[in-house]
């Protein structure tokens, strides 16, 4: 049973959440100019990392906001957590909104 | 490789049974084979044993990162039934259901297959109609499933709870008669001596750590037993597909995730079918040693811990309870989590990579055990032709992008 730290609510039981899957996964802003190969690459292709995984979660039994986690996907350690729209805390990581090809 | 039959195990039986020899060798692994199979599963072992019956190729290692019956070939509900709602899938099961209905004879090991019936539950109108038009489909593809009543589930289930005042009545459901269980460890030993009997190599304890590629073909795996080259390469992993692949240099449409299941204390034999129930979501069955084998729901989160979380757990029990009230004293004695590969369409990847000389075989998700001979089968058709097999085209890795999806969601009969 993962205690996941929801950046607003601090850490809560996980039956509160649920799944958004990988965060590196960031929907082009111009579908139109993508192939058929780069469109389905976005929708259904994953790094499904074994190790260290950067993740959204959803808090929808409590304060309904999105966020991020880095979590190991082996030992199931979460070790950071922070808003859906800022970067990773430490910089490291370039999974936000705010970085979508402009 | 020593019969097994009657009279042999009447001989060995007169000097304790001490004179059996091992079921496979423990070969050392050559620098180069024709053909490499990763994953030594079930669906790796059958595909090496098809390979070298059906198509004469017999200098095949296939390579295990543990040991043999040790993966998630080991560690499902044994589950088989051929009951799936589309055409592409309903003939990739059923073929696996035939092969199945022989492999006890053909592979001279006994698998336990017993096909004691599959029955789903359906909780509501509208589950009815939908039970009603999947046992239409599935009859269409000359597969057999029947509607059920309450009175008919009744019959062959007494202990279940029929009760209007549940908070989800039984209305109805359907069952295959000629689905059931089989051992799933005998499937993996069956398949390995078998395998090993036509001169393929089975390497346990053998990790590829890197995929040595140039001029979009592999040339060979490093290995935690050094180097390996072969002609053709056949990825059979299961939970880790995408770990392997990207070190070969391409994505997988995969998440890995825990899907568990446990075991009851033994009890003596009541039940006599396989149950499933989508909407309280459980599966279950009783072993021929009286233990009840109860199946869970996937953790929506990736994992390779082998480990699930307990909430998944206590849903899983208050749905047996919500059926058999009986059980409410029952004992859990041992619990486990394996790691499954799940495609965005619940249906596998059989078929070509971007490289050339490698194939894959995955995403079997939460219902492989019951495709181990009819993936194999059709697995070794593609690695030795180069090209898919009739009943696995449709399942090729360029169907994400061509968009033809084959959504098996609901024919997994419970919803991971």
């Amino acid at each position: 049973m993962l205690n996941i730290p929801c950046p607003w609510c601090g850490l809560r039981s996980e039956v509160e959440f649920s799944s958004g899957g990988e965060s590196e996964v960031i929907r082009p802003l111009d579908p139109l100019k993508k192939s058929d190969h780069e469109w389905s690459d976005y929708l259904f292709n994953r790094t499904n990392k074994k190790g260290w995984h950067v993740e959204r979660w959803y808090h929808i039994h409590g304060c309904r906001k999105w966020f991020h986690i880095e979590r190991n996907t082996i030992t199931h350690e979460i070790r950071s957590s922070w808003p859906i729209t800022e970067k990773h805390p430490e910089g490291n990581l370039s999974v936000s909104y705010s970085d979508r090809e402009q | 490789m020593t019969r097994y039959s009657a009279l042999n195990l009447f001989q060995k039986s007169r000097d304790g049974h001490k004179g059996w020899p091992e079921a496979w060798r423990k070969p050392a692994p050559k620098s180069s084979y024709d053909i490499v199979i990763v994953g030594g599963g079930g669906h790796g072992l059958a595909t090496a044993y098809y390979l070298a019956k059906n198509y004469g190729i017999n200098n095949i290692a296939v390579l295990e990162k543990g040991w043999i019956g040790g993966g998630n070939t080991g560690r499902n509900t044994t589950i088989i039934r051929s009951n799936y709602l589309w055409n592409e899938s309903a003939h990739l099961y059923e073929l696996s259901l035939k092969l199945y209905e022989k492999l006890s004879q053909e592979l001279n090991f006994n698998i336990m297959l017993s096909q004691r019936g599959v029955i789903n539950l359906a909780h509501s109108q509208s589950e009815m109609h939908e039970v009603t038009r999947r046992v239409s489909a599935i009859r269409l593809n000359g597969i057999d499933s029947e509607v059920l009543t309450p009175d008919q589930i009744k019959s062959l289930i007494p202990i279940i709870n029929l009760s209007s005042k549940s908070r989800y009545p039984i209305l109805g459901g359907s069952i295959q008669r000629r689905g059931g269980v089989a051992r799933h460890d005998a499937v993996a030993w069956g398949f390995a001596r078998a395998a090993d009997n036509l001169g393929i190599d089975i390497i346990e304890n053998c990790e590829v750590l890197s995929v040595s590629t140039s001029n979009g073909i592999v040339r060979s795996l490093e290995t935690t037993r050094g180097c390996i080259g072969a002609k053709k390469f056949g990825f059979v992993v299961s939970g880790h597909s995408s770990v392997l692949a990207e070190k070969a240099g391409f994505r997988l449409p995969i998440c890995s995730q825990p899907l568990q299941a446990l075991v009851s204390e033994p009890l003596k034999p009541f039940f006599d079918v396989v149950l499933m129930s989508g909407t309280v979501h459980v599966y279950l069955s009783q072993s021929d040693k009286g233990e009840l084998v109860l199946g869970a729901g996937t953790d929506k989160y990736n994992s390779y811990s082998q480990r699930g979380s307990l909430s998944v757990i206590e849903e899983m029990m208050s749905a047996s309870l919500e059926l058999f009230p009986i059980l409410s004293r029952l004992k859990v004695m041992r619990m486990w989590g394996r790691i499954v590969d799940i495609c965005p369409d619940a249906s596998p990847i059989i078929g070509n990579t971007p490289l050339r000389n490698l194939y894959i075989n995955c995403g079997w998700g939460t219902g492989g055990f019951k495709a181990t001979p009819g993936s194999g089968y059709v697995f070794a058709h593609n690695i030795a032709t180069g090209e898919p097999h009739n009943l696995a085209a449709p399942f090729s890795l360029d169907r994400f992008a061509k968009g033809k999806l084959i959504d098996e969601h609901g024919a997994a009969a419970v919803a991971h």
